[in-house]
């Protein structure tokens, strides 16, 4: 019995790492531009939908496609925000909301008028695959989408300790006036930074296609679970994000197991409801 | 009520009372579809105004208004299904419940400080976790529904709801000209200028000494309570009800495009918002019909591009600059 338990645990932590990438990206762009992208899950499920079509057409593994989509949608934010969202820095928190609840209608109604409201499955040859580590059962696939997840977050880390133009972004987040001061061209960090935040997803959606469906209705359920889990780990926090999204996988894979899968989701609201009324900073957030 | 009018230029006066006039004597000349669409828009504005009273007057982003149209729908068909009490009784139930779940929410996020984007989470999370707990409750139908049945010889029964396209044109007209009424009241009284005043600036509301707590609450709850009305109309002219279509993010985002649309904060913004969006949507739909290229979500793609195209270049909304070019300026409250 207690093993079962393990395995849902474990289960959870790979999921919740995946999740937490997702969720990394939202803090990253919030944390800088300070823009809510609320339009956050529905581009993941964009992503989903990428390396879905890589996947049937060309037959490529989800953990290569990630790459180029993720890359792809580096160019796509770094557009987004240099075109449209940059006219809404500084203007009320309100109307950026409005703006990007806008674009994810159209990214959720354009992949329902294009893909149908059905679930599509990528069956991976080793979908099936588990390793077995004593009593404990593994999926292969999601062991290799949480090494990837974590992966790729730990270049993200490497990225802002350690580069120039990491640094140039860190400070236009710590002190936007001093950041201009200095000579340094915020717009254009913006317009990295809500690339990178794509990214993120990209990597995230590319991921999460090989343990979960595509189907556009999973668009706003992942806006949701991202925004809970930057919340719960601190919005603006990186570490946060992945520490958020651990918990959240879980809390969720447990409540799945414990009580009916239906309500697993009502069990992260009511944490989100806890957090924000007791430590809406996050767990790891500075209160600003 | 004099003091509204007399707030009102002759002009708008006279415009007013014609399109009064004009929806009034509409179900003569329209035919049945033109009144259901007509129906759906006075809904809208309906609805939209109970919305414009927490954001637009008072600045508190509540993305959870699905969560009161659930709760009013649900609490009155429950009523009229499980005790056979009609609906002119359910509705000040459904109001109760409501403003008890408001009154919750406005007091976990105005107590604790819960600003701006995590107040709309907050909202949002609430309206969720109902709908999945809707979802899983077997006393409401669940997932499966709730249906209210259609008995021909209940058929007139105006204070039960019950009855044909006219009626409920009529109810959906008197809603939205009482939440106009209401608003335009609420706008020039001293609650309405507090509401303002905390939306311009919080800090400096409470320096004048104006109790921000017990104002936004009231804003919570007199908005809740409208818009749990809306889902008691909503439940008895459509008859079904389901969890995931009551209390969806979605139908939250309905609320809040005709008052985004015509102007935040102002009395006629939602009126003229349902009014544009409503038939263009309709338009579309037929457009792309006639096309022959018919794929659903259409509609919620211009729904989105509208937003998008509103919130850049008129944030204010289309009301205050008709109103101008109209020469029937309303007056900043």
């Amino acid at each position: 019995m207690a093993s079962l338990y393990v395995n849902v645990v474990i289960q959870g932590l790979l999921t919740g790492l995946i999740y937490g990438l997702m969720a990394l990206g939202l803090s990253v762009i919030f944390g800088v531009v300070r823009v809510v992208n609320f339009a956050h899950g529905e581009f993941a499920v964009v992503a989903m939908y990428a390396a879905f079509i890589l996947f049937s057409r060309l037959g490529l593994d989800p953990l290569v496609t990630m790459l180029p989509i993720a890359a792809g949608f580096f160019v796509i934010g770094y557009i987004l925000q240099a075109t449209l969202i940059q006219r809404f820095v500084g203007r009320p928190e309100t109307q950026q909301f409005i703006l990007l609840v806008g674009v994810a209608i159209i990214i959720v109604n354009v992949l329902l008028m294009q893909f149908g409201p059905d679930a599509q499955p990528v069956n991976l040859s080793y979908g099936f695959d588990s390793f077995l580590i004593g009593p404990v059962i593994v999926d292969k696939s999601r062991i290799y989408a949480a090494v990837a997840a974590v992966a790729v977050a730990t270049v993200l880390f490497a990225f802002f300790r350690h580069t120039r133009t990491g640094t140039a972004i860190r400070a236009c987040a710590d002190n936007l006036t001093g950041a201009g001061v200095v000579g340094l061209d915020v717009k254009k960090l913006y317009a990295l930074t809500f690339g990178i935040g794509l990214a993120c997803v990209g990597a995230a959606g590319a991921l999460m296609v090989t343990i979960a469906d595509a189907a556009p209705s999973l668009g706003p359920a992942y806006t949701l679970l991202a925004f809970i889990i930057v919340i719960i780990g601190g919005l603006g926090s990186m570490t946060g994000a992945l520490v958020g999204g651990v918990l959240i996988g879980v809390s969720e894979a447990l409540a799945g197991f414990i009580l009916v899968p239906a309500m697993k989701s009502m069990f992260s609201f009511a944490l989100l409801i806890l957090v924000l009324v007791l430590r809406p900073q996050g767990l790891m957030g500075r209160r600003t | 009520m004099k003091a509204i009018l007399d707030d009102m230029p002759v002009r708008g006066r006279i415009l007013a009372a014609i399109v009064l006039l004009a929806l009034a004597a509409a179900p003569f000349v329209a035919n049945r579809y033109l009144l259901s669409v007509l129906t759906l828009i006075l809904y809208l504005a309906y609805v939209g105004q109970a919305w414009n009273l927490v954001m637009g007057f008072c600045g508190q982003l509540s993305l959870g208004h699905a969560l009161y149209i659930g709760l009013g729908g649900y609490v009155a068909a429950l009523f009229w299904l499980e005790f056979g009490v009609g609906p002119w009784i359910g509705v000040f139930a459904a109001m109760a419940v409501a403003m008890a779940f408001g009154a919750v929410i406005a007091w976990l996020g105005f107590r604790f400080g819960i600003e701006g984007v995590y107040f709309s989470l907050l909202t949002i999370a609430f309206a969720e976790f109902t709908r999945i707990g809707f979802d899983n409750m077997a006393f409401t139908g669940g997932a499966g529904g709730l249906f209210i049945p259609y008995e021909e010889k209940r058929l007139g029964e105006w204070w039960n709801l019950r009855g044909g396209q006219w009626m409920y044109y009529y109810i959906a007209l008197l809603l939205a000209a009482g939440a106009v009424t209401l608003t335009a009241w609420l706008a020039r009284s001293r609650l309405g200028y507090q509401w303002v005043a905390i939306r311009e600036d919080e800090t400096a509301a409470r320096a004048l000494g104006i109790d921000a707590f017990a104002v936004k609450m009231k804003a919570m709850l007199i908005s809740s309570a409208m818009t749990a009305v809306g889902g008691v109309f909503y439940a008895f002219y459509y008859n079904t009800l389901f969890p995931s279509q009551m209390f969806d993010m979605g139908r939250s985002i309905e609320i809040i495009m005709a008052p985004i649309v015509g102007g935040l904060g102002t009395v006629f913004g939602p009126v003229v918002g349902a009014f544009v969006l409503t038939p263009m949507g309709e338009l579309l739909i037929a457009a792309t019909e006639r096309l022959g290229f018919n794929a659903p979500g259409t509609k919620a793609v211009f729904y989105g591009a509208m937003l998008i195209v509103i919130i850049m270049l008129r944030p204010a909304g289309l009301w205050p600059w008709l109103a101008r070019m109209l020469g029937v300026w309303e007056r900043k409250p």
